[in-house]
């Protein structure tokens, strides 16, 4: 039995302790805005936040989460959340669309630890998010424009 | 705007308020409920103008897509061109998957419904501009018949229908339904493309705000009440069947339902993911490599060298190529180019949920490029007729020609697992990484051999190309595939000859975005740049001077020299290449700039694309897929390979040694778009085959080695 909060509501997962948090987020909670790319951390799709900081929820054992706050896309708020989503949208960052919401999560984050990251910094914060599309030049793009949004 | 979509959550539908359209909600056994997915079609009160326009009371329009969006952006191509002709405001534009159905939609370019070869835009152009106009010519008949006055003195401007003279004005939802009954004319008029108001502007996509806030729907994703996640264990050796088995420990596994053995392998089922994967995990098996291939990739570049001295399929032969290579005086070049398997590696693996309903037909929910094929593959190895079989196409999560497989293996695949449960409970059966990245389908293997030469006047006089790869195709004769881009090279090159041979391997191959172009292009681009260098040519001169008939190359490559500046002096540890060619119809230039980075290896600084596909429905769209298209074949040709180690099981298993271009290897890129009033062509695949070439031309500048063997950076140690 583990006991966390999934954005922002108690919960309780009684299944197999090792599972997964990706799968209990997707199997048991019927979240499925984060995706499963790889199940070894090497695509970030189906990356989340854990007490504010990424994290990649393929390797993430639930037993690990006692007491601990996740969110996913699904509940992702506050400025940086609203100026990163406005930027993707704006030119239109997603092609096939699967992987953005690992995107977006790195990238919030990002912005929370750094509102005006470099061009390397970006490298860094998202150089474990794949993209088979390709749409890291946008990424790139999008994640500059919305922290000029924050700066204003 | 948006995706029209009938998603009902959990809550919604335990609440009772969900609408399930079409669904009837039955408990268990009996046939269950979607609980969230994407049904065929458009939902709600719709008045059909024909089989691609939809007209809702409120006003909405949606457009029923014949092709899957599966992010090359067909979805918002397909409905601008509508809306153009419809004269419709954009805000009242909808999309939605059109039903598998292999004759009212199928791509007139294959002749059955089918998603690939980049046709989505350049086959609908057309008929889909019809299918706009003979709506709104019906939509004016129904209002000129209820205001008693003449149809011609009706205008239709921003999805208003408006007279002039008696002041009526309407929206389409007024007379949809009168619309809808009236017959639609043998004849429309179509727009002068100087009057396109939608076509030609920058747009955004209709799927981007639901790919923002994590509600786009991908088979992944659809849910099901009482629904089964099963997973197949195959085989690492391509061939090979099984034996037997020992799944005691497997059935151990709690959460674990089911153990069934399929043509495939041997099916595990669950009542959730984590369940499955240890379930399949724990599972025992013999395998039969009998009939297996166990050929190590390098043996087979070897059978490939010894192939070529046998019998081959002539695809171009002109002049006297023989006796250009053997003239007095030309200065001669040899060259073997090796290409590996490539993996597609969408980042969505390959996926389906199949369910019944309580009448006996089957629902099948995914991404499907041949949603038609898919149809009679259930409907075949499930045992019931094609008719109660309905394929809902979701949006699916990258392709790049994975999904789109003559005869359906994958879903035979899909079927038998759903078949061999019983069909009582609605199955997701879903690849793993391992399974997309080890499950074949590849891009054949290719060995090229060239010879060329020179004349002292630095002309090329003779080139002689041999080919060796599997056909694609499966033919037992030429397979276009195969010489696509070398046969009909666009170079005025007097004597040429190119061969194929197609040897047959026990390695299921597939077409990977851009099919042919893949490995030709690098071989012709890369070959051409090094003979034009011998004939102390200058890379983008030269091949003006040799494309003189081909004026849409010399568009495209003209216009990258001139953005990229070619010629001006670059920085230090800098060089350039450039590759031209044309593919699918569409025409791209590109110039590379790199240098050697971290540990000696390379590093692209910038890529500048000229692109020519005639008419530019969206010029966002084009752009977003000459970037991506750049940054997916970059990662190919620095990093990829898939290769057979001795005995012929796969090497690479997932992202970590099938490497993917990240973030930080991606060049800066700068698009231009030749205006033009040709026809449109597609963008999906054509930014491809120029970038490996581009790059291996300014590598060899960098360090005097020319590519010989992909990937660029195999033998290379960072």
């Amino acid at each position: 039995m583990v006991n966390f909060t999934l954005n922002g509501r108690e919960t309780t997962f009684d299944g197999d302790p090792e599972t997964p948090l990706l799968w209990v987020i997707r199997d048991a909670e019927r979240l499925t805005g984060t995706k499963y790319g790889c199940g070894i951390a090497q695509c970030g799709a189906c990356t989340v936040h854990v007490n504010g900081m990424t994290a990649r929820s393929c390797i993430t054992p639930v037993s690990a989460l006692e007491g601990s706050s996740v969110t996913t896309i699904e509940a992702l708020e506050g400025p940086e959340a609203k100026a990163v989503q406005a930027a993707w949208r704006a030119i239109d960052v997603p092609q096939c669309g699967y992987c953005q919401s690992g995107q977006i999560m790195s990238a919030v984050s990002l912005l929370q630890f750094n509102p005006a990251p470099s061009d390397d910094d970006i490298d860094g914060a998202m150089v474990g998010n794949i993209c088979r599309c390709a749409t890291y030049k946008r990424i790139r793009q999008a994640i500059h424009d919305a922290a000029k949004t924050l700066e204003g | 705007m948006g995706i029209e979509t009938i998603r009902p959550s959990r809550r919604a539908f335990l609440a009772g308020t969900g609408l399930v359209i079409g669904l009837t909600l039955v408990g268990r056994q009996a046939g269950a409920a979607l609980l969230q997915g994407v049904p065929q079609g458009a939902g709600g009160r719709q008045a059909d103008l024909n089989a691609f326009v939809r007209v809702a009371p409120d006003g909405t329009v949606t457009v029923l897509s014949k092709h899957l969006e599966m992010g090359q952006g067909p979805y918002t191509g397909l409905t601008t061109i509508v809306a153009e002709e419809l004269d419709a405001d954009w805000s009242q534009m909808r999309v939605a998957a059109a039903p598998a159905d292999d004759a009212v939609y199928k791509n007139l370019a294959f002749g059955l419904q089918g998603t690939g070869g980049s046709t989505s835009i350049a086959n609908s152009y057309e008929q889909l501009r019809k299918a706009g106009a003979t709506a709104k010519a019906m939509l004016v008949a129904a209002a000129a018949k209820e205001w008693g006055v003449a149809a011609g003195e009706i205008t239709v401007e921003k999805g208003r229908i408006h007279h002039q003279g008696s002041g009526k004005d309407a929206g389409f939802g007024d007379f949809a339904d009168k619309a809808a009954q009236l017959e639609a004319p043998d004849d429309v008029k179509l727009k002068d493309p100087k009057d396109f108001v939608l076509i030609g502007q920058d747009r955004h996509k209709l799927d981007t705000d639901e790919k923002t806030n994590g509600k786009a729907i991908f088979t992944l994703d659809v849910l099901a009440d009482d629904m089964l996640i099963a997973m197949v264990a195959h085989s690492a050796h391509f061939g090979a069947t099984v034996k037997g088995f020992d799944d005691g420990e497997a059935r151990r596994v709690p959460g674990v339902v089911d153990v069934k053995q399929v043509p495939q392998g041997v099916a595990v089922y669950a009542e959730n993911t984590f369940a499955a994967l240890k379930g399949r995990a724990a599972l025992r098996i013999e395998w039969d490599l009998s009939k297996a291939e166990t050929r190590s990739s390098g043996q087979i570049y070897e059978d490939y060298r010894a192939v070529m001295k046998g019998d081959s399929f002539e695809a171009a032969n002109r002049g006297d190529v023989d006796r250009a290579l053997t003239t007095e005086g030309i200065t001669s070049m040899d060259t073997e180019i090796v290409f590996p398997f490539l993996a597609h590696a969408p980042m969505e693996p390959l996926d389906a949920v199949l369910m019944s309903r309580e009448d006996g037909s089957i629902d099948c929910y995914n991404g499907s490029q041949f949603p038609g094929q898919d149809k009679v593959a259930i409907a075949d190895v499930c045992g019931v007729d094609a008719s109660k079989v309905r394929i809902n196409v979701q949006l699916a999560g990258g392709s790049f020609g994975r999904r789109a497989q003559f005869g359906s293996p994958y879903m035979r695949e899909a079927a038998a697992v759903f078949k061999a449960s019983g069909m009582k409970r609605p199955v997701k059966h879903m690849w793993t990484r391992e399974d997309d990245i080890r499950g074949g389908f590849y891009r054949p293997i290719y060995v090229h051999s060239i010879r060329g030469a020179v004349d002292k006047d630095g002309n090329i006089a003779g080139w002689d190309h041999t080919i060796v790869g599997q056909s694609i195709m499966n033919k037992d004769d030429l397979d276009d595939t195969t010489v696509e881009g070398t046969a009909d090279m666009p170079y005025a090159i007097p004597n040429l000859r190119v061969v194929a041979h197609q040897p047959k391997l026990g390695v299921p191959v597939l077409w990977w975005r851009s099919v042919g172009h893949t490995h030709t292009a690098f071989a012709v681009e890369t070959f051409l740049d090094r003979l034009l260098e011998q004939g102390g040519k200058d890379a983008v001169e030269g091949r003006l001077a040799l494309l003189k008939d081909s004026p849409r190359h010399v568009g495209v490559l003209k216009k990258v020299a001139e953005i990229a500046n070619w010629g001006a002096p670059l920085a230090d540890g800098r060089q350039r290449g450039v590759a031209v060619h044309k593919s699918f119809n569409t025409y791209v230039a590109e110039i590379a700039e790199v240098s050697l980075g971290d540990g000696g290896m390379p590093k692209v600084h910038k890529v500048w694309c000229a692109v020519d596909c005639g008419v530019a429905i969206n010029p966002n769209i084009i752009h977003a897929q000459m970037e991506g298209g750049i940054g997916y074949g970059l990662g190919a040709i620095l990093f990829d390979s898939i290769d057979l180690e001795d005995g012929g099981a796969v090497r690479q298993s997932n992202f970590n040694d099938y490497r993917s271009l990240r973030i930080n290897e991606m060049p800066e890129v700068e698009v231009a778009i030749i205006a033009s009033s040709e026809a449109p062509t597609g963008v999906g695949e054509p930014g491809v085959p120029p970038i490996g070439p581009a790059v291996a031309n300014a590598w060899r500048r960098l360090t005097g080695r020319p590519v010989q063997q992909l990937p660029l950076t195999s033998g290379l140690v960072a």
